[in-house]
């Protein structure tokens, strides 16, 4: 199957480890990735800021950008949220960025969704002898529905050891410009989430959304934590030969 | 809205303050969490909760829709029923509506049913303006009252108080206001109610005048419907001469049949029980029992405004269950204070700036104390999609300007994003400047994230550059 990649603006500024994982894992098992030059950001910052104009904007590129795509995929649970869920509400009803919203927004999916839904796998072959915990994110979990299927892909994962993590459900405290405007409470739910996977005696953090890896991860390091944290992605591309780092 | 919440920070700072006090973040985290779990067990008892929860959210948005001729319906009955019905616009007509009523009775006391409405009017403090005392008989109330403090919480306004304070408290209190607590008070929970029942008994007795709220007053009959746990409220509402009840006009149901519907959300999703244990329902007098004098004051203040908006319409359902301040990780940190309102957690952050508008940065920072993580709307009993009406109430802060800094760092963002060219070039000048980004920030957001956490290190290559390098290598 041909996939268009939208790594997202966080991913391929900060985390192109990511986007190089997930183009290693879909060419593994066989598919074509391709990476539509003209992407940038899909406007989550913007429109959860309450800047709707800019929003629309980006939107506006995003939908002309990948309009010819069958299958995109977006490996941050909250971009691919912003275009399923927000979209729609960002574009007024009748207008064409509404009509080409409502084309594109359904064939928008988070890694986990592509492989478990589109590609029919849970098993991809994956190496990776860690012991890791799951941070289901709120947007992926709550907006996407994404249910166990992470939970189902790391559990095929030959050599990993899937631990659970207290109050998994909660926030993590990172939510976009929420970080630094209210940066007392966002610490305080970060430094709990950090608690509690330190309390699994994991090796690694994962979820499915780097900007809140980057939240937790940015508390694990100031503590001096040993934990490491990684995009879901990450783990699935390892393999035997090709350890991840 | 009550003053006594005028002159607090906005909320950004008071988090900090409380975040800060070890005791006040053990008490909630305690009380949210098992609150949580009581309601969720009650609420996975129902198999068709989510059809209960589409019933609720359908039946108020009719009332909101048809809200002038359920209103009139509504002053028809409780007229028909020997009540009087009255009309405040705002907080201070409802306060001078409520205290005329209570000076012609000739009395200076009146015993209040807890009651979110005339919290948000400032109800007692008017009236003690006028000389007349309020006394609060819910349980939680009490507390307040006596402690000189303000509630934290829609449905437990002392949450952030433990036993050990409450004992404190009604030693150093009760005596002011009426019978004293015992001198050998424990903080024995039975013996805290027993002190408190003791010392409310009284005021049941003589009291001549109450004041309530409502939970739910039906259009068609004229039934006024108060839910509760301990009875006290019960206590008011019958004991008393005269009853005065002060009612925002969204607590509109059309029919009797429709409360069946939030007789069933409403207890599950606040105190987690399958049925509350006092409900009372009444109807204008009835000659030789109960109140011989019946008062509906119908309170709009701001209302109409919230219900002239498309998107924050929806805040209007609100039941005030509070099962979305329970679930709140940022209440849960925060505390019910820090958001400057009766209306605490993520309802008081759609209500308050709803209600009060958004030109004080106190109000307009309401809308953005929350993560947008989505728990409220998962529990809310009638589907108010709380995240959305956060992001609609921040897009007219946006709107109404000011807040330069803010301002220049998005639109730098959105001049950066709005082009791959301009993003590409914007990653490359990071990473030529990734080795020289130290540890700590010192101004602004940078700050703000730095004080507590790390920065991600900047990578060498963007994912772009790194796409593009492979395929010129692939000579693709
Ligand atoms: S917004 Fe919903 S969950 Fe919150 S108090 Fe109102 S009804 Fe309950």
């Amino acid at each position: 199957m041909r996939i268009a990649l939208f790594v997202t603006c966080v991913n391929d500024t900060l985390f192109p480890r990511t986007g190089q994982a997930v183009v290693r894992l879909l060419e593994r098992l066989g598919h074509e990735v391709v990476f539509p030059a003209g992407q940038t950001c899909c406007g989550q910052m913007h429109y959860n800021t309450g800047y709707r104009r800019d929003a629309q904007r980006l939107a506006v590129r995003f939908v002309e950008t990948f309009a010819d795509h069958d299958v995109v995929l977006a490996p941050s649970g909250s971009c691919a949220a912003m275009v399923r869920d927000n979209y729609p509400r960002l574009a007024p009803a009748g207008s064409r960025l509404g009509r080409a919203a409502a084309e594109v927004a359904p064939r928008v999916l988070d890694l986990s969704e592509l492989l478990v839904d589109v590609l029919g796998v849970t098993d991809v072959g994956a190496y990776f002898p860690h012991r890791v915990a799951y941070h289901p994110t709120c947007h992926g979990m709550r907006l996407l529905g994404l249910g166990d299927r992470p939970l189902r892909l790391l559990r095929a994962v030959r050599g990993l050891e899937l631990v659970e993590l207290p109050d998994a459900e909660e926030c993590c405290g990172f939510g976009g410009t929420f970080a630094v405007k209210n940066p007392a409470v966002s610490a305080a739910m970060g430094w709990d989430k950090a608690r509690n996977a330190a309390a699994t005696g994991a090796e690694v953090l994962c979820a499915v959304d780097n900007s809140c890896l980057m939240h937790i991860g940015g508390v694990l390091r100031r503590q001096r934590s040993g934990m490491r944290v990684m995009h879901l992605a990450e783990i699935l591309a390892s393999t035997e030969k090709e350890a991840v780092r | 809205m009550s003053r006594t919440f005028l002159g607090m920070p906005p909320f950004p700072k008071a988090a900090e303050a409380a975040v800060a006090d070890a005791q006040l973040r053990h008490n909630l985290h305690r009380a949210t969490r098992t609150i949580r779990r009581t309601r969720g067990r009650a609420v996975a008892e129902v198999d068709d909760w989510e059809a209960l929860r589409a019933a609720g959210a359908a039946i108020k948005d009719r009332t909101l829709r048809h809200l002038d001729r359920y209103l009139e319906q509504l002053e028809e009955a409780v007229t028909a029923a020997g009540g009087h019905v009255h009309w405040a616009v705002d907080a201070a007509e409802a306060n001078a509506v409520v205290t005329e009523l209570v000076r012609a009775t000739g009395h200076r006391e009146v015993v209040k049913v807890k009651s979110m409405a005339t919290q948000e009017i400032g109800l007692n403090e008017a009236l003690a303006e006028a000389g007349i005392t309020a006394y609060e008989t819910d349980l939680a109330e009490l507390i307040v009252q006596l402690a000189e403090d303000r509630p934290s919480h829609i449905l437990v306004p002392a949450i952030h108080r433990n036993r050990a304070e409450i004992r404190e408290i009604f030693l150093r209190a009760m005596a002011d206001w009426g019978r004293p607590a015992p001198a050998d008070l424990t903080d024995d929970p039975r013996a805290l109610a027993e002190a408190a029942r003791r010392h409310l008994r009284e005021r049941f007795l003589t009291a001549k005048v109450a004041v309530s709220g409502a939970n739910f007053a039906v259009a068609e009959t004229g039934t006024l419907v108060v839910l509760e746990s301990e009875g006290n409220g019960r206590m008011c509402l019958t004991l008393p001469e005269t009853l005065i009840s002060v009612v925002g006009i969204e607590k509109l149901v059309p029919t009797w049949r429709d409360l069946e519907v939030f007789l069933r959300l409403l207890p599950r999703s606040s105190t987690g029980e399958r049925m509350n244990p006092y409900t009372s329902m009444w109807t204008g007098v009835a000659p030789g029992d109960g109140p011989r004098e019946f008062h509906l004051v119908l309170l709009d203040n701001g209302r109409t405004d919230v219900l002239a908006d498309a998107v924050g319409r929806q805040t209007l359902r609100c039941i005030r269950c509070s099962a979305c301040l329970n679930v709140c990780p940022v209440y849960e940190r925060a505390g019910g204070h820090a958001y400057g309102s009766v209306y605490p957690g993520p309802i008081g952050a759609i209500l308050t700036p709803q209600l009060r508008g958004t030109a004080s940065e106190a109000d307009a920072a309401l809308p953005y104390a929350s993560s947008l993580c989505g728990a409220c709307f998962e529990v809310c009993p009638v589907a108010i999609d709380i995240p959305e009406v956060l992001v609609h109430l921040r897009e007219r802060v946006v709107e109404q300007g000011g807040r330069p800094g803010e301002r220049a760092l998005l639109a730098a963002a959105s001049w950066t994003l709005g082009d791959e060219r301009r993003l590409a070039w914007a990653q490359r000048a990071a990473g030529a400047v990734r080795s020289l980004v130290p540890r700590r920030l010192p101004l602004g957001p940078a700050a703000a994230w730095t004080d507590t956490r790390d920065l991600p290190e900047i990578p060498a290559e963007p994912f772009r550059d790194w796409w593009a390098r492979r395929e010129k290598e692939d000579g693709r």
